[in-house]
């Protein structure tokens, strides 16, 4: 006789099931689902149901991988480039400090060019203390050559991640994908879960286009001159390029095997809008109820969560923008210049845009608040809201 | 084993640009050949990250990765389950680090690497100091000695690191000199035949950062181990041995008055003395540790 | 542009160049003890048959060797 859990369990391997899971857990879930080789990580909140779900996999044998229980993120990230320097998938997870010490590593996956995937919980930074949610840990982490998505469901986390390893190692590129710490990161929410044999099916096993190999011995990371150093950064930036299309495919091929549709930015009534609002995460989301209410009092506006940071889809955004009037906001703040998020979006703008920073240390954002972020907005103003209901 | 049982075949190429009569090649050559070509080695930022020569060719014939000055250790355990997540196992590893690397900057992934018994091999070659960045003090270098942080001489002892890996139980823990080339060789041989993380620690007296003619390199680095300044044995499961029995030691002068770090401590009778006292009595402790775990 | 290096003999160029004195090796009095090649930090002393021979392309004349060579079997010669 098979037990409750077991019986669950065999279910989700023959049909696909749909299961009531935290943010956390989609993440250790499709890392499982991804068939990861090896998974370094430490503990940190609000990221740790993340390390612990992943051991028990891996304990149990539901996981065929190496867990490493590093003493630092730091280590993580350099045993995760170890790891996948000689050819193996691997995975790891983290938020805030810990994403924050591991800076210098994030740079090295980049410039060796290795697909390493990792979950980053958002989370505020110190000090003071505060481990609710802010975008500023993961855009502090803009330069270094990871590819950047941010989710605002579970269901997103899951399929994300499993998009991401394919990305990844299509395009030779590490990616990091950002859940909201509480918010998401301990919030139940229902998943899909997809049959393993589709995701197999989904994401083969890709030989790495480079790696260590006694049969075929190579130096990753010598000295250069100039003369290489240059081609080698542009390398990144030129497949950061090629992963633009790539991750278009990649989601059409995705809508194809599991039914879910995913664009890098999610648009929600923006066609015939005359404001929009630019956002990314679960402001993203909850904007969508600011919407409907503007729509009630005759304010025709859409929004646009922006899922993909980097490579930064500027053409999208410039036609989303097309004649609207455009408002921004950011839940991170670059000290001295304002939002991370619409100084990029202004960027790529030749008009003026309206740009909140909200959500601060986890500050609540209800719909009420964004609503009334819209109808002030005059197009000039960078505002910091320092109150739930200001 | 004679020397001539030491394998031909060189891993380290000819025309690297380490400078002339560099102890870190001679070590490599001999602990490349103890491991053989099937071995991954990861380097940290040191001289021996700078020799290797210039993309897109590299001094050196086995996969090598470069990496981040304090990961050498973390970045080994990421290999060793890499490897072992696809079946092989007849990969050797090994991380290669100075003592820079290894006693101060590396030392956290170091530790974490030791205690969860990755399966590797870490060789620190030890020439006392920040050598690549222009001999500046490490917390290797010994004590009085000169380097350009420490220009009147350092003020404190040196940590001692392989007692900090042998507290760390793991199987195995080695002290070796590049001028005794087949204990060296016998003592990597020795600990790629061991599961779990082992630990060797290698003499590299670096000419112009202890400021000796670099024809003498071997010279002085015999001199370490016949004055007692440097000591070599073995630590197998805890248990202690000493490889080179100095039964009568040169005085310690002999040695530091090769090198011009020493020269302002060399005309101090008393800091000679210190040394001296250091040295027996770190003789003392090595015979008493021996007759304790055995 | 691939992020690996190859190896290769020379990627420091030829070292050669660097020498001021080069070590000369007097094979009467050689009796192949292999000490000159096991010390030489340049891989530039290799083994034949019976003896030992000195790759001056790439040997940057340290005099390492001719200071080892228990025999007096290497000199060390102004280029």
């Amino acid at each position: 006789m098979l037990g409750r859990e077991e019986i669950e369990r065999k279910k989700i391997k023959e049909e696909g099931t749909t299961v009531i899971e935290t943010g956390n857990h989609a993440v250790s879930l499709a890392a499982k689902f991804a068939r990861a080789d090896v998974v370094a990580a430490y503990p940190i909140t609000p990221q740790t149901q993340i390390v612990e779900e992943i051991a028990k996999f891996v304990e149990n044998g539901e996981m065929n991988a190496k867990f490493i229980r590093v003493e630092s993120e730091h280590s993580a990230m350099a045993a995760c480039i170890g790891a996948s320097a000689t050819g193996a998938r691997a995975f790891t997870a983290t938020s805030s400090q810990g994403l924050l010490l591991m800076h210098e590593m994030l740079f090295a996956a980049g410039g060796y060019r290795l697909p390493i995937v990792m979950a980053n919980v958002n989370r505020s930074l110190f000090p003071p203390w505060n481990i609710l949610v802010e975008h500023s840990d993961s855009l502090a982490q803009r330069d270094t050559g990871w590819i950047q998505f941010y989710c605002a469901s579970n269901q997103e986390v899951f399929d994300t991640t499993i998009q991401a390893f394919k990305i990844a190692e299509e395009v030779n590129l590490p990616a990091m994908v950002n859940l909201e710490g509480f918010i998401m990161s301990h919030t139940h929410m229902p998943i899909e879960l997809p049959m393993q044999d589709a995701v197999d099916r989904f994401l083969p096993r890709r030989e790495h286009l480079w790696k260590l190999d006694v049969d075929n011995p190579g130096t990753f990371g010598s000295m250069s001159n100039p003369e290489y150093y240059v081609l080698m950064r542009k390398g990144i930036e030129d497949a950061m390029k090629e992963a633009r299309t790539k991750i278009l495919d990649v989601n059409t091929e995705f809508e194809r095997e599991f039914g879910r549709k995913y664009e890098p930015i999610e648009c929600y009534k923006c066609e015939d809008a005359e404001t929009v609002i630019f956002a990314m995460g679960t402001i993203g989301k909850e904007s969508k109820r600011a919407v409907d209410e503007l729509r009630n009092e005759g304010v025709k506006a859409g929004v646009a969560r922006i899922r993909l940071f980097r490579p930064f889809p500027e053409e999208s955004i410039k036609s989303i923008a097309e004649g609207k009037k455009i408002i921004i906001f950011d839940r991170d703040c670059s000290f001295g210049k304002g939002g991370v998020l619409s100084t990029e979006i202004r960027s790529v703008l030749d008009k003026p845009a309206s740009s909140y920073v909200v959500g601060i240390g986890g500050l609540d954002v209800p719909y009420t608040t964004i609503k009334k972020c819209v109808e002030r907005a005059n197009g000039q103003k960078d505002e910091w809201i320092t109150e739930v209901h200001p | 084993m004679k020397m001539e049982d030491i394998p031909k075949e060189e891993l380290v190429l000819s025309g690297h640009s380490a400078c002339q009569g560099c102890p870190l090649t001679t070590a490599m050559r001999t602990v490349l050949k103890a491991l053989g070509k099937r071995t991954i080695m990861a380097i940290p930022a040191c001289c021996s990250a700078v020799i290797q020569g210039m993309y897109p060719n590299s001094g050196v014939n086995i996969p090598l990765l470069n990496v981040p000055f304090e990961t050498t250790a973390a970045v080994c355990s990421g290999i060793e389950a890499g490897l072992a997540t696809q079946g092989i196992d007849d990969v050797n590893v090994l991380g290669w680090a100075g003592d820079g690397g290894t006693y101060d900057i590396g030392i956290q992934a170091l530790s974490g690497a030791a205690e969860r018994g990755a399966n590797f091999l870490y060789v620190c070659y030890n020439n006392e100091m920040y050598s690549n960045t222009g001999v500046q003090r490490s917390g290797a270098t010994p004590k009085h000695a000169w380097t350009t942080t420490t220009w009147k001489g350092k003020e404190e002892e040196r940590k001692d690191m392989p007692s900090i890996m042998v507290a760390h139980n793991i199987p195995y823990v080695a002290t070796a000199s590049i001028s005794h080339p087949i204990d060296l060789y016998e003592k990597v041989t020795k600990a790629k035949s061991i599961k779990g993380t082992k630990y060797i620690e290698i003499l590299a007296p670096c000419p112009p950062g202890w400021r000796f003619d670099y024809s003498k390199t071997i010279e002085v680095a015999k001199l370490a181990v016949q004055t007692r300044a440097w000591n070599l044995y073995e630590v197998e499961n805890g248990k202690y041995r000493i490889n080179a029995t100095i039964r009568r030691p040169k005085p310690i002068e002999d040695y530091l008055k090769l090198q011009q770090r020493f020269k302002d401590a060399v005309k101090d009778t008393e800091k000679v003395r210190e040394m001296q006292a250091n040295v027996d009595a770190r003789w003392q402790w090595l015979e008493k540790m021996v007759e304790i775990t055995n | 542009m691939i992020p690996l290096s190859k190896p290769k003999k020379g990627a420091s160029g030829k070292t050669g160049m660097w020498r001021t004195e080069k070590p000369v090796l007097d094979k009467e009095r050689c009796t192949n003890c292999l000490l000159c090649w096991v010390f030489c930090p340049e891989s530039a002393i290799y083994r034949t048959e019976d003896k030992v021979e000195i790759d001056y392309e790439y040997c940057k004349g340290c005099g390492v060797c001719a200071n080892e060579c228990a025999r007096g079997a290497i000199k060390m010669e102004e280029e």
